[in-house]
């Protein structure tokens, strides 16, 4: 083994989707690494000391060198390692990975957690719920003839998407909310179990009853986190 | 838009590359059956349209311009590092453009922390800076197109809300990098008129104050 190889560590929270964004991209690129699981309630120095700004996960360590944020490390492990590329060649092609990613981080999301998590009586509830739905139907467009976003391959879309393919279900079951189903999102729901199937995707996905346990746990502040952020 | 900061991104981006473009100005109150079509998404500014092809959001066109003409100016550094180094700070600057925005909307004491808590956001995105004469070292690069118009705009807002944000005692190397990016020629050519851009500010300060 060669001795000057930089070491790529990997400081992450157990369960969280941007996390596994991190260490599938690793994967599909057969780099080796060390995973430091962190604890969010109670983070370590080195989190704090290589994160200081956002204080959050992953943060990938290779060598001397620190990476934040999930989508930067996804790009960074592409640009740096050997191994089928996850982004597409074509500079449209990549630009359009990068907006969908973008769409689901920024506009997707919100419209998504508050249709889970408003009370069902409230009266905002169902606009969240058609404006999620709407977001849906955006992505199950893209996803039309197409096994992965990125094609015939898990790519750079597919596991910024990873959320979305994994943790729906178990937020869905815990909520008591349905939004994706067979007969509105065909696409969608088929992309989803490819995804979670993936023989290297499924190396890195978290336990699907220890998240249910986790969400149950955390309910009534999510709940309460909808009430208060609703005018934001 | 002629006073948007996202659409002058991609101008100077297009500019420093050297490729002609033709710009198509949109009244935002009054959104044109083409803008819809090709950014059915978010229907925002800006689009650029390459070969019939639509891209939306101003920091994934700028990426884009530069591996389109790959050739030309190097927007990003060639480094990886350099480059996540680059979009992370870029991502900062996204995610805490709000705090600006918030000087413009309120008054008194919420203004006065909405002007120090956009203060600390660029001191710590001004340490992205140290040593360096551009965000992108020696020349303008991808950090400079996506923060530069905080040189042009920033002035204007603190003239138009009587509050001081960017100064030398603050902010002393964020300040002499406004100079040295407003001297460069390709991106000063670019810029809005700053009389019509303060007073376009003045009449909207006036619209947000009395709702």
């Amino acid at each position: 083994m060669a001795t000057d190889v930089p070491a790529v560590k990997l400081i992450g929270w157990y369960g969280s989707p941007y996390v596994h964004r991190a260490e599938v991209a690793l994967r599909l690129k057969g780099v080796p690494y060390e995973f430091i699981r962190d604890d969010p309630i109670n983070k370590s120095e080195l989190l704090l000391q290589h994160n200081p700004i956002h204080k959050k996960v992953p943060v990938l360590l290779h060598g001397d060198r620190t990476i934040c944020e999930s989508l930067v490390i996804l790009e960074y492990v592409d640009e740096t390692f050997d191994g089928p590329p996850l982004l597409p060649v074509d500079p449209y092609e990549r630009a359009m990975a990068r907006f969908w990613a973008h769409f689901i981080d920024q506009k997707f999301a919100r419209p998504f957690w508050m249709s889970f998590w408003m009370c069902e009586d409230d009266e905002h509830k169902e606009a969240f719920v058609k404006e999620a739905k709407g977001n849906l139907a955006i992505l199950e467009e893209q996803l039309k003839g197409r096994r992965f976003f990125g094609g015939d391959a898990v790519g750079f879309l597919d596991v910024a998407a990873c959320g979305l393919a994994h943790w729906l279900g178990v937020i869905e079951e815990v909520s008591g909310v349905t939004l994706v189903n067979g007969d509105e999102f065909p696409a969608f729901c088929k992309w989803a179990k490819a995804y979670v199937n993936d023989d290297t995707v499924k190396q890195s996905l978290p336990d699907r009853d220890e998240l249910l346990a986790f969400f149950s746990g955390n309910k009534e502040i999510y709940m309460a986190l909808a009430r208060a952020t609703l005018h934001k | 838009m002629w006073a948007s900061p996202m659409v002058i991104r991609v101008e100077w981006a297009l500019r420093l590359k050297g490729v002609e473009y033709e710009y198509v100005d949109e009244d935002l109150a009054n959104k044109s059956a083409d803008l819809l079509r090709y950014n059915p998404v978010t229907k925002k500014v800006p689009v650029l349209v390459h070969d019939g092809k639509p891209i939306a959001e101003s920091t994934i066109i700028v990426e884009y311009i530069d591996e389109a003409w790959n050739g030309g100016y190097p927007i990003m550094a060639a480094d990886p590092y350099e480059r996540a180094q680059a979009r992370f700070w870029a991502r900062y600057a996204e995610d805490k453009v709000r705090a600006l925005y918030a000087i413009f909307s309120t008054t008194s004491e919420a203004q006065r922390k909405a002007a120090h808590e956009a203060q600390q956001c660029l001191k710590t995105l001004e340490t992205a800076l140290e040593g360096k004469k551009f965000f992108g070292g020696d020349a303008v690069g991808y950090v400079d197109i996506i923060v530069g118009w905080y040189a042009h705009w920033l002035p204007v807002v603190e003239e138009v809300c009587g509050v001081s944000v960017v100064t030398d005692e603050e902010l002393p190397l964020l300040k002499a990098w406004f100079g040295r990016l407003l001297a460069v020629d390709v991106l000063k050519a670019a810029l809005p008129d700053r009389d019509r851009l303060l007073a376009a500010n003045k009449a909207r300060r006036e619209q947000v104050l009395s709702a």
